[in-house]
């Protein structure tokens, strides 16, 4: 079943055509790997998965629900879709529990007690129970990180997007989040990833999507796609990767 | 019930701009040569307060505080009438142009001061100790390193000062000081009509309009920056 | 008498002072009452503004920015003299305290609004995109995630406006408010000795001085940074 059916989006910044008719389908449990250069308009197709970035054109549906329609509450639509950032964006002025919470109580209305209670468990599967009255400036950016994970995943969520999860990290605090995603995955989350850890789509991915100049160029298992990339652009760019 | 016509006449007549303009202009000319008494006076006093600042001397150090603080804690028209009303009881004369003239130097003073001891405490100490490294004198480097880095650093709050001294030479008005708001009220208090007093706060409005959208944009760059 | 008992007797005189005590300790209530209602109607009307002007609704914000400009641009003093000695021309008398409170407050609206709307603006971008794709609304966003943020950053500006227009209430003694200053003012016409604005002073100094002193802390304890 289709849990993500984007079709024929276009995105348009000015003069700038970042997005150029993408067609992407993610099914349910599966775990997508988007990749290519920087400026091929990879996070501004996540973004417009939830409709942060308003597509110039083309449809998409999430869970069953037309996301451009104007009749759809985005609101309501939002809450199945949940967002994981390149800066985390957690509010600094909200413990991690209450980073967590605040959306069960202002858009699901839970009660303080159930919504701490579904908010603990959240930062249960994180495993940052014990960090639950920290502010996030007290935590590392890992920490953080796996905070704003537990602040998407308390919503139960239908499919998760991840906007390079990893790029603002320290290396030796990125092995903590990748657990943390490997383990949602395991739990049977439907994700998609935006990424340049590369050993983690190989290891992890169902799919690799590879785009470029705002078109998917190819996808496929990670054994096709970093095995054997059927496209120029693609080989160049995997090249590229393995010289580092 | 007043009818739109009436309503015209009584705050946007033509006519009484016209007759008052003569009075208007008066007044307008000695606003201006105010603020041009006022803004150098109390800047430098302020100059003055933010270089002793530099001295980190207890004895300089809290009497200045002190200082600053009490004539930020006086409304300057406290301040202005207790000069002007208060002096002459000493036996000395004193003109309400002096009187303001002092008043504005006290409170003015106090806070350019305290934004150029801001802004020289702006300045990273790297560059006090790399211009003493090559030679220069302490007070060259505070001419020729600090201050031109502090006034940069926090020229925001001085256009912003200086348009609040600009606006509270209305003040001098309460000290009979024929000024703008002072004229206007006696073209009012002449005509039976609002206009004057209109038309003084149209000319307030359009000489310092400018300023108030520069310091806007100002201090929205200085936003960005600090992003 | 020398002159040093002569200025003592003028500024310092204790029986001119004892007689004045009383009026002027009713003028330092009236300040006090009509500073807090500056300060109450001012803050509230310039965050209202602010708010307004987080919608983007074009026309709404031309507007909001004009009448900003329009009272930072304006002397305190001339709005006073607009609302009471300019608007009976138009049949409609204030008081002096109303007409100070007005004028004062939309100046403290004009200049909290600026800060404010700095405030909201200097939020990041990604703060209201990670509330948003929780499904938070706008307004929950701007209540629960944007505004404590905006609101902690404005505290060392918003103080020293505040402070600073605050003190304007001495302009309401032109106005014929018994204030303070105005409650000296009369006691030196009436007594013919200035003790009682010294003791306007001295209120004034009470009243203002500590809260200078706060203002000063706040700016360190506060200061602008992320």
């Amino acid at each position: 079943m289709a849990i993500v059916e984007a079709t024929g989006i276009h995105k348009h910044f000015g003069a700038l055509h970042v997005l150029k008719g993408v067609d992407l389908v993610v099914h349910e449990k599966e775990l997508v790997f988007v990749i290519g250069p920087s400026g091929s308009g990879k996070s501004t197709l996540l973004r417009c998965l939830n409709r942060l970035e308003e597509p110039s054109g083309g449809s998409i549906i999430v869970d069953g629900v037309d996301m451009l329609s104007p009749r759809t509450d985005i609101n309501k639509a939002r809450q199945r879709i949940g967002m994981v950032f390149q800066s985390f964006n957690l509010y600094p002025h909200m413990t991690a529990l209450g980073n967590v919470t605040l959306a069960l109580r202002k858009v699901l209305k839970l009660g303080r007690a159930e919504a701490e209670e579904r908010g603990q468990a959240a930062l249960k599967r994180v495993h940052l129970e014990d960090r639950a009255d920290h502010f996030p400036g007290q935590l590392s950016g890992g920490q953080q990180q796996r905070v704003a994970i537990a602040r998407a995943i308390a919503l139960e969520p239908r499919v998760m997007l991840f906007d390079e999860p990893t790029s603002a990290l320290d290396p030796e605090l990125v092995g903590g989040v990748l657990e943390a995603m490997r383990e949602l995955r395991r739990d049977g989350m439907t994700m998609v990833v935006v990424s340049h850890e590369m050993a983690f789509a190989k290891a992890a991915a169902d799919r690799v999507v590879f785009m470029a100049d705002g078109m998917i160029v190819e996808q496929g298992t990670p054994a096709e796609v970093f095995g054997n990339p059927q496209h120029e652009r693609t080989r160049a760019f995997i090249g590229q990767i393995d010289r580092h | 019930m007043m009818t739109w016509d009436d309503f015209i006449l009584a705050f946007f007549s033509w006519q009484i701009v016209q007759e008052a303009w003569p009075i208007l202009w008066d007044g307008l000319q000695r606003t201006i040569l105010m603020s041009l008494m006022v803004v150098p006076l109390g800047f430098l006093g302020g100059t003055i307060l933010a270089l002793l600042s530099t001295v980190h001397t207890r004895w300089v150090r809290w009497p200045l505080m002190a200082w600053v603080d009490t004539f930020r804690s006086l409304p300057p028209l406290v301040l202005l009438i207790f000069i002007y009303a208060g002096v002459p009881f000493t036996g000395l004369e004193i003109s309400a142009w002096a009187a303001v003239g002092i008043g504005f130097f006290l409170n003015t003073g106090s806070y350019y001061g305290e934004i150029l001891r801001a802004g020289i405490e702006s300045v990273p100490k790297g560059q006090q100790e790399a211009a003493r490294s090559t030679g220069l004198t302490r007070w060259q480097t505070m001419a020729h390193i600090v201050l031109p880095q502090a006034f940069r650093n926090v020229l925001p709050d001085l256009i912003s000062n200086t348009l609040e001294v600009v606006k509270l030479t209305s003040i001098a008005s309460v000290v009979a000081l024929p000024e703008l708001l002072f004229q206007a009220r006696q073209a009012q208090s002449v005509t039976y009509n609002a206009t004057p007093i209109v038309a003084a706060a149209v000319i307030y409005f359009i000489l310092l309009w400018p300023m108030v959208r520069v310091l806007s944009r100002l201090e929205n760059k200085a936003l960005a920056g600090r992003r | 008498m020398t002159n040093w008992d002569r200025f003592v007797d003028s500024f310092f005189n204790a029986r001119v002072a004892a007689e004045y005590f009383p009026k002027i300790l009713e003028g330092f209530w009236l300040t006090i009452v009509l500073a807090l209602c500056i300060i109450v109607t001012g803050l509230v009307a310039g965050l209202g503004l602010a708010v307004v002007r987080a919608f983007a609704i074009r026309p709404l914000n031309l507007l909001i920015i004009f009448v900003v400009d329009l009272f930072r641009a304006l002397p305190p003093l001339v709005i006073i003299a607009l609302l009471y000695f300019g608007l009976p021309a138009a049949g409609l008398s204030m008081d002096g305290f109303t007409c100070a409170w007005l004028a004062l407050a939309a100046v403290l609206m004009a200049f909290s609004e600026e800060i404010f709307w700095a405030g909201i603006t200097a939020v990041p971008k990604g703060q209201w995109e990670a509330a948003r794709s929780t499904g938070l609304g706008f307004l929950q966003t701007l209540r629960h995630v944007v505004l404590p943020q905006a609101l902690r950053m404005t505290i060392p500006p918003l103080t020293n406006r505040t402070i600073a227009i605050t003190k304007g209430t001495a302009l309401a003694s032109v106005v014929a408010v018994p204030d303070i200053l105005g409650a000296a003012n009369a006691g030196v016409s009436f007594s013919f000795n200035p003790t009682p604005l010294t003791m306007g002073a001295a209120a004034y100094l009470v009243l203002f001085l500590p809260v200078v002193i706060l203002g000063r802390w706040i700016e360190t304890r506060f200061a602008w940074k992320r």
